[in-house]
């Protein structure tokens, strides 16, 4: 009895809590609530602060040279007499790289995602995944030395038939798919079987031979081209892509991984074949994904500095004719890197604060897309569920 | 009474538990005592020994020169010396804003710059250490040997963009500049373009001397300038007005693109300062000037 009695008491004492206790525990719960929340503002202070710093410092450059000079012009001559402050070719160049990394990376960033995640075996995913992403521990000063040391003076001398090779090893395996499945659509419609064959085979043959003679021409026309200069967009627009390449691959394939099994055993049971799977099912369901890691690799193009500073050429120029990625462009980064030495107040405010205008219209830019991607995942969302 | 045994029980235990860490802390605070006191005496050791520092910071054309005159005086004097190279921009800054004792500057300062020193209280004396000629270079395939000064400016104009327009082979010319807090860019600008007049968006835009020199030897078409002690096999060197840079040619000024490296100091330097500024006039220096490739006064 007396055990009994003392075991229950023991029970009680250990649910039920003191007023005092209570309060104590109330106020740690607070306590590290408040702790948490404070941490986690702290980090949207510190953009908040970014933005009005860099705000601080850019407003003075329109209020002393106004909009027109720095968005409509393309004389960049900071250290002039008179200064020239038009950044119109640096504003290009930094959207002319990132495109161009962004159609090398995301194709083949995408591509790879889904080979990791739907057709390589666990065991090889295993390793292949953090192999890829050991891509973006390799810091960014290595990356721009490799550009400038081997693959600049590379595409100097070699530039035509390199772009030759990388065209034909590119484009032909999927012009080889395009007459494939082309002839195989063409020909689902006839009901004879002898026909559909021959018809088949006939498709098969015409389309091939195009297909050849397309890849001939380009890859002749390809190699005559002469580049003149090595640190172009293009060099540029190569690595950044390497660069952004283990990001899109690493956030693409969770979204990937998180579709789930039983849509893809759902697609299946239909009678799906495997590419059917992939590209009408898995793709748009994890679209949001992958759109998230685009936008992400793309953030990443459009910010890295230490390459382009080293293998761009920094000339401020809009390339001619204006899609040449073979011609040196600048880029906003690398301008805010190569003039922040020189510019301080000592020698002339307008060209100090004309680099936090350059930093903030990065922000900016940054930010809209952010806010872009942010508005499409959502909508995608409630497209999938249905809503 | 079994709670209250049990209660006893966990306090005891806590005890200990809380002895044990007591034990563990202190000896963790000692290490750290000792480990702060180590740090404040090595921490005072060298402050001893910072007294006769010299902090250079400036051009990276006369960033070598800078560097074999501090390991010399170190070693004559037992004085340290450290040498930075951020441009000559801001070598200038850094002697405004007393970040450096000596700025090196391949330019003389700007009228800007001098009354912003002012401002702070400083007052810059410049000291000519060498000259040095500003040598023209090419990629050594390309068959040009001579260029005149009007012909440079137009192609750094960018009124000239064919080597064919002066007797070269048909290539268009890669244009290589530096970039705009160097010292020998704004010197180039001086001496060959004139002032106020605009080099051409598409001229490529290299950190160093290190990098025009690495761009030129890899480019085929390319033309740009270094610091005269900075040539080597890898480039060659074109004349100017048919002049080539040499030593007689920069020190008796024929050769038209050659300019004075400055070490600038805050007042007339004194001491330490003195010593080393000095330095290109004793016969040591001389010889270090010349053995780097450049010129002696």
């Amino acid at each position: 009895m007396a055990g009994e009695s003392g075991g229950e008491c023991n029970r009680t004492n250990v649910f039920v809590v003191s007023a005092r206790k209570r309060t104590m525990q109330k106020l740690a719960k607070k306590t590290g609530e408040s702790l948490l929340f404070a941490v986690a503002s702290f980090v949207a202070v510190i953009v908040l602060f970014i933005f009005y710093f860099v705000a601080r410092d850019a407003v003075p450059f329109f209020q002393i040279r106004g909009f027109s000079e720095f968005f409509t012009s393309s004389n960049w001559y900071p250290a002039d007499d008179p200064a020239q402050f038009g950044a119109l070719a640096i504003i290009y160049g930094s959207l002319m790289v990132t495109l161009g990394s962004a159609l090398i990376a995301v194709p083949m960033g995408v591509a790879a995602a889904i080979c990791l995640s739907d057709i390589l075996p666990f065991s090889i995913r295993q390793y292949a995944k953090p192999v890829i992403e050991m891509l973006a521990a390799i810091p960014s000063v290595a990356f721009g030395f490799f550009a400038l040391v081997v693959l600049a003076p590379l595409l100097q001398n070699n530039g035509g038939p390199m772009l030759m090779w990388a065209w034909w090893i590119l484009v032909s395996p999927f012009m080889l798919l395009a007459v494939i499945v082309l002839s195989d659509l063409l020909t689902t419609k006839i009901t004879e079987p002898k026909r559909r064959e021959q018809l088949h085979i006939f498709f098969l043959i015409f389309f091939g031979l195009l297909s050849v003679l397309f890849l001939f021409k380009v890859g002749t026309v390809l190699y005559g081209i002469q580049i003149l200069t090595g640190t172009n967009a293009l060099t540029v627009s190569i690595i950044l892509s390497f660069m952004a390449l283990p990001t899109i691959v690493s956030v693409s394939e969770d979204s990937l991984q998180a579709v789930g099994r039983d849509i893809r055993e759902g697609s299946y049971a239909l009678g799906a074949t495997r590419a059917e799977t992939i590209i009408k099912t898995v793709l748009p369901a994890g679209s949001s994904g992958i759109l998230a890691a685009v936008i992400l690799g793309i953030m990443r193009a459009l910010g890295e500095t230490m390459v382009v500073w080293m293998a761009s050429g920094n000339s401020s120029q809009i390339p001619e004719p204006w899609f040449n990625y073979l011609q040196s462009i600048r880029t906003l980064t690398a301008t805010i890197a190569g003039d922040m030495g020189e510019a301080d107040q000592v020698t002339g405010s307008a060209r100090f604060h004309v680099l936090f205008a350059m930093g903030l219209l990065l922000l900016v830019i940054s930010f809209v897309s952010n806010l872009v991607s942010e508005r499409i995942v959502v909508r995608q969302r409630k497209i999938l569920s249905g809503q | 009474m079994l709670a209250q045994m049990k209660f006893h029980s966990y306090t005891v235990a806590a005890y200990l538990a809380f002895n044990f860490k007591r034990k563990r802390i202190e000896t963790m605070i000692k290490k750290f005592l000792l480990l702060v006191v180590l740090l404040a005496v090595s921490l005072s050791a060298t402050a001893g020994a910072a007294v006769g520092t010299l902090v250079l910071d400036g051009s990276t054309t006369v960033g070598p020169l800078a560097k074999t005159f501090a390991a010399y005086f170190t070693k004559k004097y037992g004085v340290r010396v450290t040498v930075s190279e951020s441009g000559s921009g801001n070598g200038a800054k850094s002697l405004i804003n007393g970040s450096c004792t000596i700025a090196t500057m391949s330019r003389a300062m700007k009228a800007a710059e001098i009354a912003a020193a002012r401002q702070k209280g400083v007052n810059p004396v410049a000291s000519v250490v060498a000259l040095d000629g500003l040598a023209m270079v090419v990629h050594p395939a390309n068959p040009v040997r001579s260029l005149t000064k009007a012909q440079i400016s137009s192609i750094y104009r960018g009124s000239i963009t064919n080597w064919r327009e002066v007797g070269g082979p048909n290539a268009r010319i890669v244009v290589i500049q530096r970039e705009s807090n160097s010292g020998t860019e704004e010197s180039f600008k001086e001496l060959v373009i004139g002032k106020g007049v605009a080099i051409i968006g598409s001229a490529e835009t290299q950190s160093s001397n290190g990098s025009v020199k690495s761009r030129v030897s890899t480019t085929l078409s390319a033309i740009g300038f270094l610091g005269h002690g900075f040539v080597d096999g890898s480039v060659k060197v074109i004349a100017v007005n048919g002049i080539l840079p040499t030593v007689t040619t920069v020190k008796n000024g024929t050769y038209p693109v050659s300019r004075p490296l400055y070490f600038y100091t805050n007042g007339q330097p004194s001491g330490v300062v003195k010593q080393f500024v000095d330095l290109p006039k004793s016969p040591e220096g001389k010889r270090m000037i010349t053995e780097l490739g450049f010129i002696n006064r």
